[in-house]
């Protein structure tokens, strides 16, 4: 089963110049993915053309065998409760804490949280001690992690992570890497955008992973310098 | 948002949610603060109100009811003459009424009740012996078969100086100024729930406005529009009703403690609730309650139409 099928899809702002042209791009279970390119070349759109939140402008593009232009507002969601996503910024309920934060894809889908798994999963992102705590007052690394957790607790079949080590330091950012390779060694399939190419060639010694790049509007896999 | 995703709403879904107490479905929208004190205050506000405006509008309509009815009852007859031939024409008069088709026993006024129906235009002292006072019969109508204009006729013809006057001058300025107090109160009821509604459509649109970060972060991770709607609209339905339950109370007690009106001469009788009428209020803030969640649902999901 392919997770997300694009095929020449190109995608512009407001009707403009497009920004992403004619790529194509299947994302299958079990694989691991870096996406790379120069600022502002078009990696989180990419991303967001993945969970719905923008729609192509050309070309064809399935999501779990769904057309997502075809997909109705409940359709998307269900869409998102399978593409679990760490944003850049990290976007959270500032007047929840970490924990019913990590917790909430499970409150909003209508599931039962269940608190032993709750825990084990902020253990697993080093964050037992940190439950009760308000996000505004998490370290940078500590509301990645966060944000990690709360984009697997569905178990999600794909996982979005966009510059999730935009501002941590080296430490943390292998750290950070580290949960998603092992989310990938579980079966989850991964994809990274990030420009940070010494971080793309630690964790490539660890996992099998495809770098793609974005240059000049269209998607190319990366060379062997990577 | 497309109207046919508004109609494909799981209603069911948006009741149990609505009834659901407590929980994450409250907490993952943020407190909302002066918006909440400011539903709370214009639902009361408006629940008393509207309690007074159907009280007006009961009061009225009773009013026209028994004014239609007591004037209706009856017709009198004025009898004119010198004071020679006054007791003649009367007792003439009297024989015609009694063998009237649908007409009950008529009964001549006693002087003293004709003289009461004088004293508030002439005061208590007037010697109303010494006027040229006409003798008035009062005619119940006992039957349908009553016939006002053939009797007008009959009196013309054998009772010189009776007339006939069955009320309808009066009754019907009466009754329309009465039946029109009524509608205004009706309408006054409509434009209370039209701006209720007005005003909790505002606050929910501050609410949801104010908390755009929450609606998107939900949508990001996945909530139906459903539950997020359902956050706002319990919200705001709950203090819609609140609100309107204290209104209500204060407004039926203020109306419990009108003074009772009988003493100030019965124009006034009736006003507020009778019987099994005082329950009639009760249903105000189930009205607000139904307001507040429909006006929120309305603003709550045109605005997620907005967010992707």
């Amino acid at each position: 089963m392919r997770l997300i099928e694009m095929r020449d899809v190109g995608f512009g702002y407001h009707g403009g110049a497009e920004l992403l042209s004619n790529m194509t791009l299947t994302l299958q279970p079990g694989m691991f993915h870096f996406l790379t390119g120069p600022s502002g070349s078009g990696k989180t759109t990419l991303l967001r053309l993945c969970y719905a939140d923008l729609l192509p402008t050309s070309g064809q593009m399935t999501a779990f065998g769904d057309d997502v232009r075809q997909l109705t507002r409940d359709g998307i969601s269900d869409l998102r409760r399978r593409v679990g996503v760490v944003h850049q910024d990290t976007q959270f309920l500032d007047h929840l804490p970490v924990a019913e934060n990590v917790a909430l894809p499970l409150s909003v889908s209508g599931q039962a949280v269940d608190m032993a798994a709750l825990r084990d999963l902020l253990g697993w992102v080093g964050l037992s001690q940190h439950a009760r705590a308000m996000p505004p007052s998490l370290s940078g690394g500590e509301r990645q992690r966060a944000a990690l957790a709360r984009a697997v607790i569905l178990s999600p079949d794909l996982v979005l992570a966009d510059e999730p080590t935009g501002n941590l330091d080296w430490d943390m950012s292998v750290r950070l890497m580290q949960l998603l390779i092992e989310l990938n060694k579980s079966g989850k399939t991964v994809l990274v955008a990030t420009h940070d190419l010494n971080l793309i060639r630690a964790t490539k010694a660890q996992v099998a992973a495809r770098v793609l790049r974005i240059a000049n509007a269209t998607l190319q896999l990366a060379g062997a310098d990577l | 948002m497309r109207r046919t995703e508004f109609r494909a709403l799981n209603l069911r879904a948006l009741w149990q949610g609505l009834m659901r107490d407590g929980g994450s479905g409250d907490r993952i929208v943020p407190p909302t603060g002066f918006t909440a004190q400011l539903t709370l205050f214009s639902a009361g506000a408006m629940a008393f109100l509207a309690v007074f405006a159907l009280a007006l509008s009961l009061a009225t309509g009773r009013l026209a009811d028994r004014w239609a009815g007591e004037l209706a009852g009856s017709v009198t007859v004025r009898v004119s003459a010198s004071s020679a031939e006054q007791d003649a024409r009367t007792q003439a008069a009297m024989q015609v009424l009694s063998t009237t088709p649908g007409a009950g026993q008529p009964r001549l006024l006693p002087p003293d009740e004709v003289a009461g129906l004088l004293t508030p235009w002439f005061g208590p002292d007037m010697p109303v012996d010494a006027l040229p006072v006409p003798a008035l019969i009062d005619l119940p109508i006992a039957g349908d078969d009553f016939d006002a204009e053939g009797l007008r006729l009959r009196l013309e013809a054998e009772a010189p100086g009776a007339v006939l006057d069955d009320h309808t001058e009066w009754r019907r300025p009466l009754v329309t100024a009465a039946n029109r107090l009524r509608m205004l109160g009706v309408v006054s009821l409509l434009l209370i729930a039209a701006a209720s509604a007005s005003m909790i459509t505002l606050a929910a649109k501050a609410a949801l406005a104010a908390n755009g970060q929450v609606i998107r972060v939900l949508r990001l991770i996945g909530a139906r529009d459903i539950t997020i709607a359902t956050a706002f609209v319990r919200r705001f339905t709950k203090r819609a009703a609140v609100g309107a339950t204290v209104g209500t109370l204060f407004g039926m007690a203020g109306i419990a403690l009108l003074p009772g009106m009988d003493a100030a001469g019965g124009f006034l009788t009736g006003l507020g609730f009778q019987g099994w009428g005082w329950l009639l209020p009760l249903l105000i803030p189930v009205v607000a309650a139904a307001v507040g969640f429909l006006a929120t649902r309305w603003a709550a999901l045109k605005m997620l139409g907005a967010v992707r």
